[in-house]
Order: C-alpha cells, then sequence, then structure tokens
C-alpha cells in the first residue's frame, strides 16, 4: 500500500506555517497593527448604503451625515460613487452629502461611512445647540383639551425638563384612548415636541442609530432629544426609557430628511456598523483609518463595512473547528453531530451565554419531550424531522412570547439558534436515548455543551477577535495546526483512562 | 513528579505493552492499508452477502430484502415459514437497527429476552432502517431480513438470549487478534460490547479464553449463566482461522474485522466484515494489537504466502497461554 510522503507533507505544513507568519509580521510591521488589543482608541464604523433605481436623468442624492457630538468625535469620512460628482453642504448647522451625476439609468448603489472615534470627552456639539422654542396656538378642539390634560398631568409628576419628557411618554402609553385620538393628527413625536415647548422645554426629534457590534442592515431609531439648557437628554419615544448616551449615535439632528433623491425611485438607505480598535499612534498619524488601498493588503479592511462585519464572524469559525478537532484528536471527547458544537457556539455568541445556554436547554428539554410522544405516532423519518423543525419553531416562537411577557427581553434572542440544526440534534439525542439510554445522551450533550463551551469561550475573547480579524495570515497558521493534527498518531487523553486496566494487569 | 505525570498519564507503559490508540489505528492503519473504494464492499452488508456467495463464503441465510416503504406491509407475509429472523439495516454498524425476532408462533413474534413485539413496531423499525435512521449520515437504506442463526451447543453455558459472535482482526492476510463475543441481558440479545457484551479474548493457537472483560472491566463468569469463563474453547478453531483469512483474500482490505458465527447445522459463518475493528479486542485479550502488526508487517514473505500457511504463521506467533483467567479463578 502507498505510504503517505512524508517530506512534501511537512514542507507544505512548514510552507503554510512561513506564508501565515510572513503575512502576519507584514501586516504587524507595515500597518502598525498591534497584536494586542488596548492601548487604543475603539471607532465606530458606520457605513451607510444608499440603493435606488435611477431613470435615466440627472440624479441627485442628499443624505444627512453625522457631525461629531458629545461622546463621539467624527476623524475620518469616505464615500464610494463611481462616477457620482460629490459635494458635502453646510446649511445653518446640518450637514448633508450631495451626489449628483448627469445621467444614470438602473441599479445605483453610494456608499457613505463615517469613522466615530468614542471620546467621552467631546463636547463638540451642534448637536447641542437647543432648537427655537415654538408655541402653537390652538383654539380649543377636543384634542387641544386632551393634550392640555396630558401635560398638565404629566407636569404635576415631574421636576424637571427630563422628568417632565419621561412622564410624558408615560402618559401617552398610559391613556391609549387620548393617545389614539391625538395620534390621528400627528406623530407622538411631533405631539411630544410641541407639549414640551408649550412648557417652555426646547425639544426636537432627531434620528439616531443604536450601536451594536457587527450588525447589517439597520435603519435609525426616532428619539427624542430632550434639552435643560445646553445639556441634553434622549429618549426613547415609545417607551419613555432614556438613552444610553454611549450606544446611540445621532445622525440627523435638524428635523430634516434623511435622504433626498431626486431623478430615481425606491430609494433606501442601509446602515451597517463595525467596532474597530485603532492604535492612538496610528490615528494621530494618518490622521484617519487606512483609506489608501496598498499592495499586499491582505486584510478584509478594504472591502465594504456590510463585508466586514460578515467576515468578522466568518473568521472566527476556524477557530472553533480547530478547538473541535483539538477536542476530537487529542481529548477524545464525543460530540453529537461533528461540527454542532461550532454552530452552538456561534449562536451563544449572539444571544449571550447565559440566555444561550437556558435557551439551549429548554429548547432541547421541550423538543426531546415532543420527540418521545412523536416516536408513538409511528411516522415517517422525513415527515417525523418536519414535525420536530415546526415544534422547534414553536417553541422558540413561544418562549420568545413569553420571556417578552415577563419583560425578559433577553429571551428575544433566542430566535438566533439555528433551528434545523436542533431539529436534527433533537431527534439524535431521542435516538441516542431510545438505542442507548439516558446516559449516553448526557455524555454526548454534555459532551457538544462542554466543547460548545470552550468554542465559545475563545471565539468571543477580545484579544481572539482581535487577531483573527486584523491578521489574515494566521488562518493560514490555523490550517497548519489542522494538517499537523491530522496526523497526530499519538494517544488519546481519554484512551489513559480506557487502556488503564491493561496497563494496571500487564 | 515523573512518577506522577506516568500514573496519569500511562502512554510509555501503554507504548511498551503496544496498545493501539485510535488516531493510530485510523493513521497507520487503516487509511495506509484499507484503499477508500473497497469500502461499500464491507459497509453495504447485502454486497458483503454477495461476495461471499461469488467465493463459496458461507453466510447466514437471507430470507429477503425490503427496499421500498410500500413493501414494509408484506413482512408478515415474507417471514412465514421461518419461526425466527433478523432484520438489519444494510448499512448499519455497531448492532444499531438489528432486531432478532427469536420465535414466532401463530403471527406473534417474540423478542429473545421472551417480551411480544406487535407487527406494527416491526413494520415501524422498517421505516426507520429505510429512511435511513440506522446507516451513516442517514443515508437512505435498504432492511436485510435474514434466518435467525441457532449458535453452537458449545456456546449454551456462555450465551444469554442471543448470538455469540467470533472476532478476527486480519491484518495484510495474517490474522493477529481473536475474541469471542457474548451477549447478555444487558445487550439485549445483540453481541456488541458498547452494548454490554462480554468480550472473551482467544489464545490464537487453540481458540481458548484468555480473558474476558465487560464494560472495560475484567470479568470471570458470565454475569447471566454464572459460568466461569476460563473453560470456553471455540471448536473448529483452525477452520475457524483459515476462514477469516480467506474472507479477508476476497475483500482485499489490509486491516480488516472479521465477524464469524457457529451455526448449529450449518457450521462456521460469516456474520459481517468491518473495515473499521474497533480497539477493545485489545481489552478483551488484555494486550496491545501493536507488536503483532509489526510482527506481520516485519515479515513481507507471510503476506504473499496461502491461506494455510497464514492461519499455521498465526497459530504460532499469537498464541498466548491462558494465564489470566486461570490464576484469579
Ligand atoms: N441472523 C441473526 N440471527 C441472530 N442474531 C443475529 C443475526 N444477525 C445478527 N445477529 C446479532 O446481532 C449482532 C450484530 O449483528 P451484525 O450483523 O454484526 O451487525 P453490526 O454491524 O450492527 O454489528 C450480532 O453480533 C448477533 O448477536
Ligand atoms: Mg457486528
Amino acid at each position: 500500500m502507498k505510504r503517505p510522503n512524508r517530506t512534501a507533507f511537512f514542507l507544505l505544513v512548514a510552507a503554510l506555517l512561513g506564508a501565515g507568519a510572513f503575512l502576519t509580521w507584514y501586516r504587524h510591521v507595515t500597518f502598525e497593527v498591534p497584536f494586542l488589543p488596548g492601548e487604543r482608541r475603539q471607532v465606530w464604523s458606520v457605513e451607510a448604503q444608499i440603493d435606488f433605481i435611477a431613470m435615466g436623468e440627472a440624479v441627485t442624492a442628499s443624505l444627512a451625515v453625522p457631525g461629531s457630538q458629545p461622546g463621539f468625535e467624527l476623524i475620518g469620512e469616505h464615500t464610494a460613487s463611481p462616477g457620482y460628482g460629490l459635494a458635502f453642504v453646510e446649511n445653518n448647522g446640518a450637514r448633508r452629502a450631495e451626489w449628483s451625476i448627469r445621467r444614470a439609468e438602473g441599479r445605483q448603489t453610494l456608499y457613505y461611512r463615517a469613522d466615530m472615534m468614542v471620546d467621552p470627552e467631546t463636547l463638540e456639539d451642534k448637536v447641542g445647540v437647543p432648537p427655537p422654542i415654538r408655541q402653537v396656538v390652538r383654539d380649543g378642539g377636543p384634542q387641544a383639551t386632551a393634550a392640555a390634560q396630558l401635560l398638565q398631568n404629566a407636569e404635576a409628576r415631574s421636576a424637571n425638563p427630563y422628568t417632565l419628557a419621561r412622564e410624558l411618554i408615560h402618559e401617552f402609553n398610559q391613556e391609549t384612548q387620548t393617545a389614539r385620538l391625538l395620534e390621528q393628527e400627528k406623530p407622538r413625536g411631533e405631539w411630544l415636541v410641541e407639549l414640551l415647548n408649550q412648557a417652555g422645554v426646547a425639544a426636537r426629534v432627531v434620528l439616531a442609530l443604536e450601536l451594536e457590534d457587527g450588525r447589517r442592515r439597520q435603519s435609525p431609531v426616532q428619539v427624542l432629544q430632550v434639552f435643560d439648557g445646553e445639556r441634553y437628554a434622549l429618549f426613547n419615544i415609545r417607551s419613555g426609557r432614556q438613552g444610553q448616551r454611549a450606544n446611540l449615535l445621532l445622525w440627523e439632528y435638524q428635523s430634516g430628511s434623511l435622504l433626498d433623491v431626486v431623478g430615481g425611485r425606491n430609494s433606501e438607505v442601509n446602515f451597517a456598523m463595525i467596532l474597530q480598535e485603532v492604535p492612538i499612534n496610528r490615528m494621530l498619524e494618518a490622521g484617519v483609518l487606512p483609506a489608501a488601498q496598498h499592495f499586499l493588503d491582505f486584510s478584509i479592511h478594504s472591502l465594504p463595512l456590510s463585508e466586514q462585519t460578515l467576515f468578522k464572524g466568518i473568521l472566527l469559525i476556524p477557530v472553533g473547528v480547530l478547538i473541535v478537532c483539538f477536542m476530537r484528536i487529542f481529548v477524545g471527547l464525543r460530540t453529537s453531530g461533528t461540527f454542532m458544537p461550532v454552530l452552538i457556539a456561534l449562536a451563544f455568541i449572539q444571544t449571550s451565554l447565559v440566555t444561550g445556554l437556558v435557551g439551549f436547554l429548554l429548547v432541547v428539554a421541550a423538543g426531546l419531550m415532543i420527540r418521545s410522544y412523536l416516536s408513538k405516532l409511528n411516522l415517517l423519518l422525513v415527515a417525523r424531522i418536519s414535525t420536530v423543525i415546526i415544534s422547534v419553531i414553536i417553541i422558540i416562537a413561544a418562549f420568545s412570547v413569553l420571556s417578552f411577557q415577563l419583560g425578559l427581553t433577553e429571551g428575544l434572542k433566542i430566535t438566533f439558534f439555528p433551528m434545523i440544526i436542533l431539529a436534527w440534534t433533537i431527534e439524535r439525542m431521542s435516538i441516542l436515548w431510545e438505542e442507548e439510554g439516558p446516559k449516553e445522551v448526557l455524555v454526548q450533550g454534555g459532551g457538544s455543551l462542554f466543547v460548545a463551551l470552550i468554542a465559545y469561550v475563545a471565539m468571543s475573547h477580545p484579544v481572539v477577535r482581535h487577531l483573527t480579524f486584523n491578521f489574515l495570515g494566521l488562518q493560514l497558521v490555523m490550517l497548519a495546526l489542522l494538517l499537523v493534527l491530522g496526523n497526530y498518531t499519538g494517544y488519546r487523553l481519554s484512551e489513559f483512562r480506557r487502556f488503564r486496566p491493561l496497563v494496571e494487569r500487564g | 513528579m515523573r512518577a506522577l505525570l506516568d500514573r496519569l498519564f500511562p502512554a510509555r507503559a501503554m507504548r511498551e505493552i503496544g496498545v493501539l490508540g485510535m488516531n493510530g489505528r485510523n493513521i497507520n492503519y487503516i487509511s495506509r492499508y484499507n484503499s477508500r473504494q473497497l469500502y461499500p464492499l464491507v459497509d453495504d452488508k447485502l454486497k458483503t452477502k454477495q461476495l461471499a456467495l461469488e467465493h463459496g463464503v458461507t453466510t447466514p441465510e437471507l430470507i429477503g430484502v425490503i427496499s421500498a416503504q410500500h413493501d414494509v406491509r408484506r413482512i408478515a407475509e415474507l417471514v412465514k415459514g421461518h419461526d425466527g429472523f433478523c432484520i438489519k439495516p444494510a448499512k448499519g454498524s455497531g448492532g444499531k437497527g438489528i432486531l432478532v425476532v427469536a420465535r414466532v408462533e401463530d403471527g406473534r413474534f417474540f423478542r429473545t429476552n421472551g417480551t411480544e413485539i406487535p407487527l406494527i413496531d416491526l413494520q415501524r423499525h422498517l421505516s426507520n432502517v429505510l429512511a435511513g435512521l440506522f446507516s451513516l449520515g442517514g443515508a437512505p437504506d435498504v432492511a436485510i431480513i435474514e434466518a435467525l442463526i441457532r449458535p453452537d451447543e458449545v456456546f449454551r453455558d456462555y450465551s444469554y438470549a442471543g448470538v455469540p459472535d467470533i472476532r478476527v482482526v486480519v491484518f495484510q492476510g495474517v490474522p493477529v487478534m481473536a475474541m469471542v463475543r457474548l451477549s447478555c441481558a444487558a445487550s439485549n440479545g445483540k453481541a456488541n460490547l458498547h452494548q454490554g457484551a462480554v468480550g472473551v479474548g482467544l489464545a490464537m493457537d487453540t481458540g481458548r479464553a484468555v480473558c474476558a472483560v465487560q464494560r472495560n472491566r475484567p470479568v470471570f463468569i458470565h454475569p447471566d449463566t454464572g459460568h466461569p469463563l476460563d473453560g470456553l474453547v471455540i471448536p473448529h478453531w483452525h477452520a475457524l482461522l483459515e476462514l477469516s483469512c480467506a474472507c479477508a483474500d476476497m475483500t482485499g482490505l489490509g486491516y480488516l474485522g472479521v465477524d464469524l458465527v457457529m451455526d448449529r447445522e450449518r457450521g462456521p459463518m460469516l456474520l459481517e466484515l468491518n473495515a473499521r475493528p474497533g480497539l477493545a479486542i485489545q481489552m478483551a485479550n488484555g494486550t496491545g494489537l501493536l507488536p503483532r502488526l509489526r510482527r506481520v508487517e516485519a515479515e513481507p514473505r507471510i503476506v504473499k504466502a496461502g491461506v494455510r500457511e497464514r492461519a499455521a504463521f498465526a497459530a504460532r506467533h499469537f498464541g498466548t497461554r491462558p494465564a489470566a483467567i486461570a490464576a484469579v479463578a
């Protein structure tokens, strides 16, 4: 029989290691990307992607763009818009990016990216200039009386502009009848501004983005900005909850429109955002984030943000896979489904650990119960698995609704679980249960969960995330490690236990 | 410090005994000596039967094959006239999906342990087999219906409600290690070790028991019959050795587990072949596989020899004196 060629194999491994190490080192030196996170500033890169269909005539697209604001300093802006002319116009404090072209036809995509450095000290605020207070005089009518009543109730329970705003929103939520009456005339946001103005408080409705690392296809939310002199606070119009400054980036704050397109239809704007850790020195030198394309820039930072956010997750998968291989080949853990632990770990990353763990156990337990009933029904396998899939979806929906009703919004994240995988897991576990008993289910289920936990810990570690995202060369190193692992012929840790009787007897 | 490490991780001691580990087996033996395209021959029990037929090797009688869902209803009709049968997935392994019906009495079916199994359950089992529930990766499968094997009288005291099978590991055509697997109450009439069957190692020269394990722990008597295991001697041992050599020759696989059974009437038969034979046989024999495998690797001449010489080589070099059980019992 053929013996594998050892030399060729080791050359391949060495080549992969060499190439990986070189790329990593190159990126470290020429781009000054440090190996460890830390001594760095957080920068949110937020990208607006504008899509519309041009109608074959002159097009202008105008997008509201943000500026520095308390908590965030604008350190760079980039646009990508082949063939378009671009100008930034400023109109009494409101900045807009305006693209124009003589003629365009068909689907168009324009990008605008703002890099916002997180800086609690920044006080620059065109954002902080309160808008003028406009008093609206209403001459009676049921709505005016109702509104006055709401305001009166709220004022009775408040001490300052912020508490007034909160109580007003509370009133709107309590007095549903009145609220519905008012909202027939104009949206709640505008009413809030009008009533606050009436009480002598400056306020406006602004558009803000909720910042969460790695999110794509986001839309801005309406937020009520309430002023107390030069300072302000942000309120969720629906819940009345005061917004966390650090997580809310004001995008449009002059009560203008977010996007105007002339000469196109079906326009929409979507936001993608990513949190980057940028070393201070590099930021000072270059002034902005790396914008220039560089030969051998083997990073994914040259891609549009929405792809980058995808990759941030994808590049972590090899870490999980490596861990699973290690656990199987070196430790000898049994897991149900080879790479199921990686998928579970990915789900944990999105849901946060405790929620994920509780959710996973609940869904699998409920699924096993339903499945044990199904096994009495004498269904064909395909039909049974499909039934389990639908049951899983129903269970997940039920848990989401239940946890939401109980006020545990965390529970909503349960939808991040890969449902088909869960269904197969349940099916396998239940067969295992019938064939080998509950002990084997615990062993394999526990094994999978244990490996998933370890993969989760590794994949969510800041250093690991930093390294995989910034050094693509490490993928080659991991590949080499996998090859070596695949050639390991020594004993597994579990075999020391298994064969112990042999040793002790001999 | 060193001693503690050796206690915790007895790699050195295991290497001395020549214990073959899972990774070593996979890389150094299976992937080196078994070429991929031969796997289907042994992974599909129907193909194995066909192959055995062509080479004049006896296998349990085939009652029929059920390969489509609408034939599932025909099962009762199919097994008419047989007073026992066994349903197995063609591509199953490790005892998964094996259903032994030990007794048929006026249309009612009974398991080995005496409990009745309703026809509807039998049909559901068949549908599950067809849907691929028991086969690797869930691929669709067919169900084999086999006549019941009636084990040889020698096993009466050593087996509880099931058919013992004899596993021989054959390396490059040379039998290197063997054990007999005895079903017991815990293993539900099947002789698969991880389901709780007793594994008894066999001396390669005489077919006599050397030592025995159940669930990885040494045992000395059969847990159900209470009979001491050291008296067990497999009859017609040399015929079995030669049969296992012949089976290896017909597949062309270099590292192979051959499972044989001894039928009361029809004598030694091939039950199934396995291209990835497990490592538990080392536990049952109280010794490692590696020295024997290396012995064969060091003697390229024997690999090319005929069936008879190879069997004789195995008997000469891999015989173990039955010390372990005798000393305790
Ligand atoms: N025809 C049969 N009659 C009685 N018992 C059988 C028969 N076939 C298999 N068995 C029992 O089932 C066990 C497993 O069967 P086997 O064919 O080896 O399948 P597997 O590949 O799943 O191990 C055997 O060890 C034996 O005890
Ligand atoms: Mg078998």
